[in-house]
């Protein structure tokens, strides 16, 4: 049965507290802090972009099955932070684990759920028989406007699955997605910050969709959810997903694992892969796993994952979540403005 | 050819070595180069090269911590530059990241990253490769 046949992840080395950007915008009170319960988010150092991190995060995934990389048959990388606008960073990747030059590979965009909807079209690909394995990453290097709440958010990570049918460490039971045209954030071209619907981004994008794809996939498997022993959301912010366990009736506890927004933020597309990661990290065979992803404009992604025997021979074949979590440098405000290089357009 | 695309070919040419590590071995010797070279020094003519794919790793041989830097580099200093002795041998230089400044060392184990170079402007190719950041 098709499944992750390997995974790994990347989150940059610095991180800024809430606090401190708090104490540049005046909110020493810590309103928008204590609202989006992120203590302190990811921040990429000045030579990292989607691209880099998608590279590292796809050698964890090639390190951790030993797979020869010129068996993988097709990239998709997932991200709203492309480092060009024309010029796919599915072939920097492509190159850089040593997947060339035979295989397929392209860019995918849909705000913070590309990186699932790239895990789909792998598994697509390796169930008809087109590929052999399939490389379904999520990257993001995203930015909010200085001083927006999306600055006290907005972070960078990425994470890398690598799908096949053989060799699994976790099988993917089914999917189910849940997609319609809401406006709740976008950018446009040569923009360089996104503009968002403020209150509007919970109710009819995050929690709809959200909800509706997982509903969705549990009446498809004949699932309910406490089958679950994890569930993994998108995480916009440290408070959604536990909002969301509630509304789908799933225990808070199942939720912690793969709950990452508190420490480094949200990574975008890579935010419920990272999610995932940290729960695959711990789980035991036969532990059953919920993963939906959530991305504006807008739609979800859900999956139904089982863990097999075989994760147990792979682990710590990697550089784990919490290791990078746990290797960290604070930046001041005045550090962090220089690492983005925002310096100009304040 | 606008000064975008002068050094594409040179960049195209090494994307391999930049990105992969991936150098030279002599089959007659087995001496291992970096970067690739396409006769050995010491074989000449009876020497055979096949491409090699270095491990990553390796140990600093000597660094200097840059805080006057060429152009482009102006927002990254300070920062520091290493030769890096590979593990096969070979000795090659590079900036360490992600790093600690005082806990790079003579002898300190490094490991390859993979990060952005250099940008040609904001219209131009943006330059990937390795880079060094101290194992942990
Ligand atoms: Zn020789």
């Amino acid at each position: 049965m098709v499944g992750i046949v390997g995974y790994g992840v990347h989150i940059p080395r610095y991180r800024i507290k809430s606090e401190e950007i708090a104490r540049i915008w005046g909110d020493e009170g810590g309103g928008v802090k204590d609202g989006l319960g992120i203590m302190e988010k990811s921040v990429p150092g000045m030579d990292e972009d989607a691209a880099t991190m998608a590279v590292e995060a796809s050698r964890n995934a090639v390190r951790y099955c030993n797979i020869n990389p010129k068996r993988i048959n097709a990239i998709f990388v997932g991200s709203e932070s492309h480092p060009y606008a024309v010029k796919p960073t599915a072939t920097i990747v492509a190159e850089a684990v040593g997947a060339t030059p035979h295989l397929t590979a392209a860019d995918m965009q849909f705000a913070c759920k590309a990186g699932t909807t790239a895990i789909q079209c792998c598994m697509g690909m390796c169930t008809s028989g087109m590929i052999e394995y399939g490389l379904g990453i999520g990257t993001d290097v995203s930015q909010g406007r200085p001083g927006d709440a999306l600055e006290y958010s907005a972070g960078a990570g990425s994470a890398a699955f690598i799908i096949g049918n053989d060799g699994v460490v976790a099988e993917i039971d089914g999917t189910y997605s849940y997609t319609t045209d809401t406006p709740d954030f976008w950018r446009r071209p040569g923009m360089d910050f996104p503009s968002h619907g403020g209150r509007f981004t919970g109710e009819p994008a995050y929690f709809k969709h959200t909800v509706n794809a997982s509903k969705g996939l549990m009446e498809k498997l004949g699932l309910k959810p406490s089958d679950f022993d994890y569930a993994v959301f998108h995480q916009p912010n440290g408070k959604f997903p536990i909002q969301v366990a509630k509304m789908l009736k799933i225990e808070v506890g199942k939720v912690k694992q793969g709950l990452l927004a508190p420490l480094i933020g949200n990574t975008y597309s890579a935010a419920s892969l990272i999610g995932l990661a940290s729960v695959l990290d711990v789980a035991k065979p036969g532990n059953r796993i919920l993963v939906t992803s959530f991305g504006s404009g807008a739609g979800s992604d859900s999956f139904c994952i089982t863990v097999t025997d075989r994760i147990l021979e792979r682990r710590g074949k990697n550089r784990n979540v919490i290791q990078y979590i746990g290797d960290k440098e604070y930046l001041d405000y005045g550090m962090y403005v220089k690492q983005r290089r925002t310096l100009k357009t304040l | 050819m606008s000064s975008v695309t002068m050094g594409l070919p040179m960049t195209w040419r090494r994307i391999p070595e930049r990105y992969g590590l991936i150098g030279s071995e002599c089959e007659s010797c087995k001496t291992k180069y970096f970067p690739v070279r396409k006769i050995c020094p010491k074989c000449r003519r009876r020497g055979k090269m096949r491409d090699l794919k270095f491990c990553g790793r390796g140990k600093v041989y000597s660094y200097t911590v840059i805080h006057s830097p060429p152009s482009g580099f102006e927002l990254e200093t300070p920062y520091t530059m290493a030769i890096v002795e590979l593990e096969e041998g070979p000795r090659l230089t590079a900036q360490i990241v992600d790093s600690d400044i005082t806990d790079v060392k003579i002898g300190t184990l490094v490991q390859m990253v993979f990060r952005k170079i250099q940008e040609d402007g904001k219209e131009g190719l943006i330059h990937y490769g390795f880079k060094f950041s101290v194992v942990k």
